[in-house]
């Protein structure tokens, strides 16, 4: 049989400018998936026959996103660079609601993870997901993993280049790259278009912050070894402007690098953070550059002709010529006050007069942070297609975002979004809570963390005093893998068992932007029913120390641990 | 003393004349023929003029550096796999062809799949030596089926739109 035809592609997909902000294929593009598809059904045939063992097997799913969890196999979906055509979350939602039990979970990494999966079935289901042009390609192993940018990429106001076209340069440059797929250890790359960090580059293998050199020319600063799990490390600056055509083989030469050299001996040990601190980031620098030097830069350089090509492939969407101010906004605003609650944690200043991106939370009070029913994922789907363009991102925080809203629509896209699950106006507040499985799900965890989750949740419910309280990110781990990112909470909540029984560590003062840190310990962890009141006489001390506008981060800094050390105390 | 060779193809998949042996450090040499030896003992002997031809094995913490000036002798660079998850004999593969402009043969030993065939080759890997008990058909079968033996011009297979667009200037 043809292989092709097991990708028909999806009625009316894609129709031409109506989808926007995804990168488009062609009919190699599809060819290439349905070749890994076939691939892939091929090798999961020689599984089940026994022809391969599950030790060879293992790299071979792990580069298809299919994870051995303790009850069923884990498809990890790859959203590259976080952005969905809406025919594409309808696709997602379907999976969810034939394959899996009818919701899947947004992960840190941007991408969606399906529980339930047959390893059977796996084939088909990618061949499903190939209809839209999405696929599960090296969303684990040792591999270069999903790019990740900002959620508000194309969108922000405060842009100096688009991060999607490079992130899918870096996408097309990493998928299936014949060098580098036997990484010493996984391998993430995060991209932000702006000198505002909203991508956590710092916390990456490799973090790729754009900024404008001497001459106002935009271009990259590149940090390198950052990282969490059980050695958290803030990434450190190897370059401090790299020009744009010259990313590629800069990268090359830091994966060159780091192939031949990292650790191979031990499993934690593997990371490029080890590496360079066992090197020294100053030595490790000019390794890479040395690397670089001798990559041909004519031959690496990318051509500016490439980097248009790829950028005409987005759709681009056809803003309206509208005035900045919205008058049924600014009257909505003013007659309801709940409307103006959620503008308040919701929007982001779009860089296009009269737009502004809306973020849908997917943290209601008592939820399951990052999870969405089928049912969400197509409501979604059909507001974006409705109210932004047909686009939708994913933010790393586990929300979604339709990025390019009319002011004047905001009011009425609210009204429909007022439904329980995501209708909550608590972006960046205490209770858009990071949260991984933990114990409820995962193996490897050592406590549970939904329900500290859900329970600090329910403690700071009320909207007008989160609002009162302002900007405060929590994040929870079940266990150091810290895959909640809680080393860079403002606070952080870490899972740890302790003579066998559930307890928590906290931290405070993380941060995972620009000025990125990593939390410091407040004390012994405590047992699950005592973190509320915990948080709860931090907080207290915030609100009653600090200083006129000042967050709680900025508190933190200048009051010190000591000063919160004595509240926790009680 | 008759020795049965391990089984070697080439970049099609197809059997080859294996052509060379390798040999331990205290091995004797023999006669004739190719030798394929760890990289101390190239060095050790490379001043020598001896009657057979030479290879060398790197070990896969080997930097291909070490043998640069030697490669002009050299039949054959063996890359070698400890396990096919340890991927270093690919950049030690790019590193000969693209840093060195090595030419002649680079040959992957030990622990590979067909899965990784096409990859060894857009690396630089010349020839594949096999498992035992591994089916050379197996690995034609993994290549077709991943588009290795595709001749048509690089704009139009089935690759990234960058890769396409870029072939001609070298990114992979």
């Amino acid at each position: 049989m043809d292989i092709l035809e097991q990708i028909r592609p999806a009625e009316g997909f894609p129709s031409g400018g109506a989808q926007t902000g995804i990168y488009h294929y062609d009919r190699l593009d599809r060819e290439f998936l349905a070749a890994r598809i076939a691939t892939f059904r091929e090798q999961v045939e020689r599984r089940l026959s026994g022809a391969l063992t599950e030790q060879e097997f293992k790299p071979l799913r792990l580069m298809n996103g299919l994870y051995l969890q303790l009850h069923a196999y884990m498809l990890r979906v790859a959203i590259p660079y976080g952005i969905l055509s809406s025919t594409q979350l309808r696709k997602l939602a379907h999976v969810g609601r034939t394959y899996d039990r009818g919701y899947g979970h947004f992960t840190t990494r941007q991408n969606i993870q399906f529980n339930w999966i047959a390893l059977e079935q796996t084939p088909d289901i990618l061949a499903e997901l190939a209809e839209v042009d999405i696929h599960a390609i090296q969303t684990s192993g040792n591999c270069i993993r999903n790019v990740t940018t900002d959620q508000f990429a194309g969108a922000a106001a405060d842009e100096l280049i688009d991060p999607r076209v490079y992130a899918e340069i870096l996408r097309q440059w990493s998928t299936d790259h014949p060098e580098f797929a036997f990484l010493p250890r996984k391998f993430k790359i995060a991209l932000t278009g702006s000198p505002q960090d909203r991508a956590a580059i710092k916390l990456h293998d490799i973090g790729v912050l754009t900024t404008r050199n001497a001459e106002g020319i935009p271009g990259f600063t590149i940090y390198v070894g950052g990282g969490l799990g059980r050695t958290p490390v803030i990434g450190v600056k190897i370059r401090d402007w790299l020009p744009a055509q010259d990313l590629l083989r800069y990268m090359e030469a830091i994966l060159r690098v780091y192939n031949a050299s990292g650790r191979r001996d031990n499993l934690y040990k593997a990371r490029i953070k080890i590496l360079v601190r066992e090197t020294g980031a100053a030595k490790f620098a000019e390794l890479v550059e040395r690397e670089f030097a001798s990559l041909s830069g004519e031959r690496f350089a990318l051509p500016q002709a490439v980097v248009d090509t790829i950028h005409a492939r987005f759709g681009a969407p056809q803003f309206e010529t509208l005035p900045a101010q919205s008058g049924a906004f600014d009257a909505a605003v003013a007659a309801d006050a709940d409307f103006a609650r959620w503008t308040r944690t919701n929007l982001h200043p779009h860089r296009v007069p009269g737009y502004a991106s809306a973020t849908i939370s997917l943290k209601p009070i008592g939820g399951i942070p990052g999870d969405a029913t089928a049912d969400q994922m197509d409501l979604v789907a059909d507001l974006a297609d409705r109210f932004s363009f047909g686009e939708i991102r994913v933010a790393h925080e586990q929300n979604l975002v339709l990025a390019h809203v009319r002011r004047d629509d905001l009011y009425e896209l609210w009204q429909k979004l007022r439904q329980p699950g995501i209708e909550t106006p608590n972006i960046g507040l205490v209770t858009d809570i990071i949260a991984c499985p933990g114990l409820d799900y995962c193996d490897l965890a050592n406590a549970r963390s939904i329900p500290i989750a859900q329970a600090i949740s329910a403690r700071f419910a009320d909207l007008a005093r989160q609002h009162e309280i302002g900007e405060l990110h929590l994040n929870i781990s079940g266990c150091i893998n810290a895959c909640a990112h809680h080393h860079v909470g403002h606070i952080g909540i870490l899972g740890v068992d302790k003579h066998g029984s559930e307890a928590y560590q906290i931290t405070l003062g993380g941060a995972a932007n620009e000025q990125a840190a990593l939390g410091q310990l407040l004390g012994a962890a405590v047992p699950a029913e005592a973190v509320p009141d915990l948080i709860e006489r931090v907080v207290a001390l915030y609100l009653d120390r600090r200083m006129p506008g000042e967050r709680f981060i900025d508190c933190f800094r200048r009051l010190g641990m000591a000063v919160f050390k004595e509240a926790a105390r009680g | 003393m008759v020795e049965t060779r391990p089984q070697v193809i080439d970049a099609t998949g197809r059997a080859i004349d294996n052509g060379w042996t390798q040999l331990a450090d205290a091995a004797p040499l023999p006669a004739a023929g190719g030798v394929i030896l760890p990289l101390a003992r190239l060095l050790a002997t490379a001043e020598a003029v001896l009657p057979v031809r030479l290879g060398v094995l790197l070990a896969p913490g080997d930097a291909p550096d070490a043998v640069a000036a030697l490669l002009h002798r050299l039949g054959v660079v063996a890359v070698s796999f400890p396990k096919f998850r340890d991927g270093r004999g690919f950049t030690q593969a790019r590193s000969l062809r693209e840093h060195f402009g090595y030419g002649g043969e680079i040959r992957a030993v030990g622990h590979v799949l067909p899965d990784q065939f096409l990859s060894l080759l857009r690396c630089g890997v010349s020839t594949v030596e096999l498992a035992e008990g591994q089916d050379p058909a197996v690995w034609r079968s993994v290549l077709a089926l991943r588009g290795g033996l595709d001749t048509r011009p690089v704009a139009e297979r089935p690759l990234p739109l960058l890769r396409r667009l870029a072939a001609p200037i070298g990114i992979e």
